[in-house]
């Protein structure tokens, strides 16, 4: 837990560094943007950084001879290079871009998952998991043979620690376990139980899509085998995610998509494919994003992940206090201090798409539905949920705002 | 700016029509909303001629525009005959409701219909796909 603090007007500062904030939503009503745990939105600094590239540099990158084709690899692996940096990986070979979280865990299950498990195999995931953790290891199931077991979530809204040691005794390849629920905003403590299932021979693939943004993560101390995440959530670009993966791990596996760029040498029947990280990125990659999840990360790292980890867990905790005034209001998963700046709700028997319909006319952008986790939904018996998140550039004011539009919609539907 | 919110529709929403099942019944049908897993399960009684619902009746959870659509579209559908009901569209159910929606919310408004239609049709044998009416 960080003992950071952020003074108001810092945090005002960065909000002024969005300049989709500045909009009213519809005349006279300005955007409450509560929303970024499905996507965030993005300062000025990434969106000047991949105009500039396609006003002064755009060009394909590797094996151009010309100046713009060397610029543009020089912009695209510095763009790789930062986000080596941010998670502290020892290598760019371990850096392998993607198009999102959904791809690299598709990746690892596509490549890792078909050159290392049989028929028989156990894959153990959780209950708490977006689909994109889940749909994989189910379609490998469906195809391999091999076994998939969920961990259960407390009602707290915590990982079943006990039912974890139970299924790791069972000796699974691999453990696949998000690091922050985007729906509980539950922070699982990752590095305790990797070395569990280390311990029990299994690798550990981890869903960083709400951490990374988020938390300081450093690969080295993190535990993980394999960590996947996306630019989007993280001030950058979308159409450009990340796998990062120990090295030895990716290089023993097979390639996943073939074509351009993942080749050292092709014949007209055979080929040698690429190293690291090319042999996994085939075809021509996603460059103006590469470059704008570069300069996400610069923006990120000026402010500093434990400063944004700290704004974040003052204002769940204000949101959690308030929400809970709110009568009818049900929130989710765990203690502010056990988790993200996520918020799920119920709210009596007011559907929660009808609670972010009347948000929306105060300009209040929440998320209503199942949030891609349908399995967790259905252990707390809900077919939905209303969704508050928060990010770097929001404040307690649009929580006070929030829990007002909570008390109109109750007025409407009572 | 309340429109989609208008008397008609809180008042359906509150005090839904039809609301509850029919059993037995001439033919039963249940769908989700896969965007919101609402369930909406319609149960239909026909008269003597096999041909025009006498009773009709909805049940299941959803959001106060798939409800409304649901005890609005059951209220009008008493005394149709079955191609009448085979022959509803979208814009019947826009017009019942009158409002205005958006691509996502349609597809509250319209889960009753679908429903309708595809136990209607399954009930000539016949399977029903709803963007059959897109």
């Amino acid at each position: 837990m960080s003992s950071t603090t952020v003074h108001p007007t810092q945090a005002a500062q960065w909000r002024a560094d969005f300049p989709i904030l500045e909009r009213e939503v519809r005349p006279g009503v300005p955007l409450i943007y509560l929303d970024s745990t499905a996507t965030s939105q993005k300062p000025s600094a990434v969106i000047e950084a991949m105009d500039h590239y396609y006003k002064f540099s755009n060009a394909n990158v590797h094996r151009g001879i010309h100046a713009l084709a060397e610029e543009a690899t020089a912009l695209y692996e510095a763009g790789r290079e930062r986000v080596r940096q941010f998670i502290n990986a020892r290598t760019l070979r371990e850096i392998i871009f993607t198009r999102n979280t959904t791809e690299s865990i598709n990746l690892v299950a596509y490549s890792w998952g078909r050159a290392n498990l049989k028929s028989g195999d156990l894959v153990v995931y959780t209950e708490m998991e977006h689909h994109s953790n889940l749909v994989p290891w189910q379609m490998l199931a469906a195809e391999r043979g091999i076994e998939v077991k969920a961990v259960p979530v407390t009602d707290d809204g915590e990982l079943d620690r006990a039912v974890l040691t139970q299924l790791l005794a069972r000796g699974p390849k691999l453990l696949c376990v998000t690091h922050m629920s985007n729906v509980l905003g539950t922070i699982n403590p990752i590095t305790e139980i990797a070395a569990e299932a280390h311990a029990a021979g299994a690798l550990v693939m981890v869903d960083g899509a709400q951490s990374v943004p988020h938390l300081p993560v450093d690969v080295q101390t993190l535990g993980a085998d394999f960590l996947a995440f996306s630019g989007h959530k993280m001030c950058g670009p979308t159409g450009i995610g990340v796998l990062w993966g120990r090295e030895a791990l990716l290089d023993a596996m097979p390639p996943f998509l073939g074509g351009g760029d993942m080749i050292r040498r092709v014949h007209l029947y055979d080929f040698k494919y690429n190293e690291l990280p090319y042999k996994f990125e085939a075809g021509t990659p996603s460059i103006a994003e590469a470059i704008g999840l570069g300069a996400a990360i610069e923006y990120l790292t000026g402010i500093g992940m434990e400063t944004i980890q700290a704004h974040e867990q003052q204002i769940i905790a204000y949101a959690l206090e308030r929400l809970e005034e709110v009568p009818g209001v049900k929130v989710y998963g765990p203690a502010a201090w056990r988790r993200g700046g996520v918020a799920a709700f119920s709210f009596g028997d007011v559907h929660p798409h009808d609670v972010a319909q009347l948000l929306d006319r105060y300009g209040i952008a929440v998320r209503a539905g199942h949030h891609c986790a349908m399995p967790l939904h259905d252990r707390y018996d809900l077919p939905a949920t209303t969704r508050a998140s928060f990010y770097l550039y929001n404040n307690n004011e649009e929580v006070d705002r929030l829990v007002e539009g909570l008390y109109k919609v109750k007025k409407m539907f009572s | 700016m309340d429109d989609l919110y208008r008397e008609v529709i809180l008042d359906h929403y509150k005090n839904p029509r039809h609301h509850g099942k029919l059993d037995p019944n001439d033919f039963t049908y249940e769908d989700e909303n896969p965007l919101c897993g609402d369930k909406l399960r319609i149960d239909v009684r026909l008269d003597e001629t096999g041909q025009r619902v006498a009773e009709v009746a909805f049940s299941g959870r959803g959001c106060a525009i798939s409800q409304a659509s649901a005890s609005l579209l059951t209220e009008s559908i008493e005394g149709k005959t079955l191609d009448e009901v085979k022959a509803l569209t979208k814009d019947d159910i826009l017009d019942l409701l009158g409002i205005e929606l958006g691509p996502v919310r349609l597809k509250c408004a319209l889960l009753s219909l679908k429903v309708l239609k595809a136990g209607a049709y399954g009930l000539a044998g016949q399977s029903y796909h709803d963007h059959d009416d897109d």
